[in-house]
């Protein structure tokens, strides 16, 4: 079959692979319909997650149609020729995790558990196409993909919904929200999304489905906050207004109630000299993130706010406001998404009409194109908001 | 003295043994400072004030001591550095030997004493070395190639009543679904069983073993019998954990690692991190207790082999022939 696969640091290759096979008895095979490319690809791509491995098959938002079932499969739950949605975090469903459906934290998915638990003290759940320390399973931007505990994951659609209307369950959808979730939102909330990529997108959607009072939408690039303008959301360019002051200014001196980091380890700084600083410690490793929209987000929560974070971290940073954090009583929630424990809802939602994923399509490219996709969605080309790639 | 006892009075010696270490290495510190920032007045405490020659000598040997408080001070591998100190004395000692040779009086007396000092050091230099290298035997897996005992713990929790992860241990015959140095283990008698390693512990390595003690949901303890290659216990816990569902299963197992190349191959597969294979025994334990099956990815097909795991494949399917071979080839 045909997949997109990590070829080196700031290269994909398109390239021929063996189909997948069934090799563990509670595995589906899906031959898919849609992927796409997700921000967090771009840090595996600037080679930023250690483990990856030349030939390795990227991709972690897919669906399609199940072609084949291993043996342990429930028949109940899944069969040849249900349309999924396959969430990114593979999760067995019966450990002490998932019972607390912490899924993507799931304790027996990771044949590699040992690696992630020196990096991160505990392990986590395998994850496709992510890197060894998520298990070194094959990815979703391909024709087809092996997907582990096929009866615990996927979720069936059984309307006429459109792939581009949810296929965004796999992973962003559920992750901006979750970035929401977090943030316990209520009525009178001002909520504050650093990052208007898809995932910021999403997450301000959630938090206006949440209830919030108003919505800011902090970025960067021009044609992503417009973006987030026309769905209602008041936009905060960093490059040419000084955040906190303008944060301030918009909430009555208070500070926005609930913050959500959506961008993580790889982001840019409106002032030169501190992204500079960031910037070389990153490069010569001796801190593994660039984290100023977390500190941002620290320094301008209200006091006894919440911070969520779902923009995603790898390693170890320094210049962590922990002054602001402890003496503010701020709240700090993360986690990588436990997509399993969001999935119906939001389909629902979906179907109701209350958020709408494709409104952060702007590009749809054959899968023979992946590379190309990667280079404008990481360049910012071309208006790139969220590429979709079709095997 | 328990398994217990024995790994923490090992763990204690290791620590002053650090400990004692570290203290040579701040003396060390002190002389050289005083050597190289002072030499005229070591010079005239030494009785050597007198040859030119000393005044060379006396720096050098500062920035000898220097050596060894970086390499004591910084470095964990106290047995190394100790005996670089043993050396350094030895040196001392024999340039003390030339020069109260050639000296009378005041001078020599004041040699005399100095040398009387440098023989007290050398005796705590020469004892934190030797003891240094012999703790290095029984605590590392290089000592192992000389043989040793070696004790290895781990503990993981599973989401399955006590009862039912005992009954799935104490069909012994399950035990290779989850350890990778057993090939099979089949039960002979009510308590008696004969175990066959898999190559990870070289060839044809098999014995007999029997149950010495055991409570029905709760604990089995084991140890091998005859003369087996490689002598071994092990002990296995099941407790209630906390949720009120899983089990905590706690497992100890002890070997004696003969010298030769068996020794060998038992230490290679160890390697640097033996508690690494009995977690990931365990690990996978859990997954077969909770999910049925050893799980397996792209990059890490082959189940229970974990010695295999790195460098791993790329994460892309197997090919007809990879898969022919067998995910467990």
């Amino acid at each position: 079959m045909r997949a997109n696969t990590w070829a080196g640091r700031n290269k994909v290759k398109v390239r021929d692979v063996p189909d997948p096979k069934i090799l563990n008895e509670r595995d589906a095979i899906v031959r898919i319909t849609s992927t796409a490319i997700c921000g967090s690809d771009l840090h595996l791509l600037d080679g930023y997650v250690p483990t990856m491995q030349d030939g390795d098959v990227m991709g972690h938002e897919f669906m399609g149609e199940v072609i084949e079932v291993g043996r342990g499969v429930d028949p109940g739950r899944l069969r040849v020729g249900d349309r999924v949605v396959v969430p990114f975090p593979i999760a067995c469903g019966a450990c002490g995790a998932c019972a607390a459906e912490l899924f993507s934290c799931c304790e027996n998915s990771n044949p590699n558990a040992g690696l992630g638990e020196k990096m991160f003290g505990h392990p986590v759940a395998g994850m496709f196409g992510y890197s060894r320390l998520t298990g070194g399973f094959a990815g979703g931007q391909a024709q087809y993909a092996r997907v582990p505990f096929a009866d615990v994951g996927p979720l069936k659609i059984e309307s006429d919904l459109t792939d581009e209307q949810v296929l965004f369950l796999s992973d962003i959808l559920p992750t901006g929200y979750m970035g929401a979730d977090l943030c316990d939102i209520q009525s009178t909330d001002v909520v504050a999304v650093w990052g208007a990529g898809p995932v910021g997108q999403f997450a301000m959607d959630s938090a206006r489905v949440l209830g919030a009072a108003k919505v800011i939408a902090i970025d960067k690039e021009p044609y992503r906050l417009q973006m987030a303008e026309r769905a209602g959301y008041t936009p905060v360019n960093f490059e040419e207004v000084d955040v906190r002051s303008r944060l301030l200014e918009l909430t009555g001196g208070r500070g926005p109630d609930k913050c959500i980091d959506a961008v993580g380890m790889e982001a840019s700084h409106g002032s030169a000299h501190v992204h500079a600083y960031d910037r070389v410690k990153q490069a010569v490793r001796s801190e593994t993130e660039r984290p100023h929209a977390l500190r941002q987000a620290i320094l301008s929560c209200r006091s006894g706010g919440i911070v969520s974070v779902i923009g995603v971290y790898g390693g170890f940073l320094d210049k962590f406001p922990v002054g602001a954090w402890m003496n503010r009583a701020l709240t700090l929630r993360t986690g990588q998404c436990h997509v399993q424990r969001y999935m119906k809802p939001l389909l629902q939602r979906i179907e109701r009409g209350e958020i709408d994923p494709t409104r952060v399509i702007t590009h749809t490219l054959p899968l023979d194109q992946a590379e190309r996709g990667f280079e404008i969605f990481k360049n910012k080309q071309d208006h790139c908001e969220k590429v979709v790639l079709k095997p | 003295m328990t398994q217990l006892a024995i790994r923490e009075a090992v763990k204690a010696r290791q620590d002053e043994i650090q400990r004692r270490g570290r203290g040579l290495g701040w003396m060390s510190l002190g002389l050289g400072m005083a050597q190289l920032a002072a030499p005229d007045a070591v010079r005239r405490i030494s009785g050597v004030d007198d040859s030119p020659t000393s005044r060379m000598v006396v720096p050098l040997v500062g920035a000898r001591e220097l050596a060894h408080a970086a390499g004591l001070l910084t470095s964990r591998r106290k047995s190394i550095w100790a005996w670089t100190r043993v050396l350094g004395d030895a040196m001392d000692l024999a340039s003390l030997g030339v020069a109260i040779a050639h000296r009378a009086g005041r001078r020599r007396r004041r040699l005399v004493g100095v040398t009387g000092a440098v023989v007290g050091i050398t005796v705590v230099d020469l004892l934190t070395a030797v003891q240094a290298t012999r703790a290095k035997r029984i605590g590392t897996v290089r000592g192992l190639r000389e043989g040793g005992s070696m004790e290895l713990t781990a503990t993981t929790t599973i989401r399955k009543p006590p009862p039912k992860v005992y009954e799935f241990w104490r069909d012994l015959g399950n035990l290779p679904t989850f350890m990778t140095h057993l090939e099979e283990v089949r039960t002979t008698g009510d308590r008696t069983s004969h175990w066959s390693a898999s190559p990870v512990f070289g060839k044809n390595v098999e014995w007999d073993a029997e149950i010495v003690d055991e409570a029905p949901g709760e604990k089995i303890a084991w140890r091998s019998t005859g003369n087996a290659d490689v002598p071994n216990t092990g002990t296995v816990r099941f407790g209630p954990a906390p949720d009120g569902v899983s089990t905590e299963v706690h497992v100890v197992l002890s070997y004696d690692i003969p010298g030769g190349a068996l020794g060998k191959a038992v230490a290679r597969y160890f390697g640097e991190e033996p508690h690494q294979q009995l977690d990931d025994d365990l690990r996978r334990l859990k997954q077969v207790m909770e999910t049925g099956q050893v799980v397996r990815s792209d990059g890490a097909p082959w189940g229970k082999r974990a010695r295999k795991e790195f460098p791993q494949r790329p994460a892309q399917p197997l090919s007809d022939a990879e898969l022919a071979k067998g995910a467990d080839a």
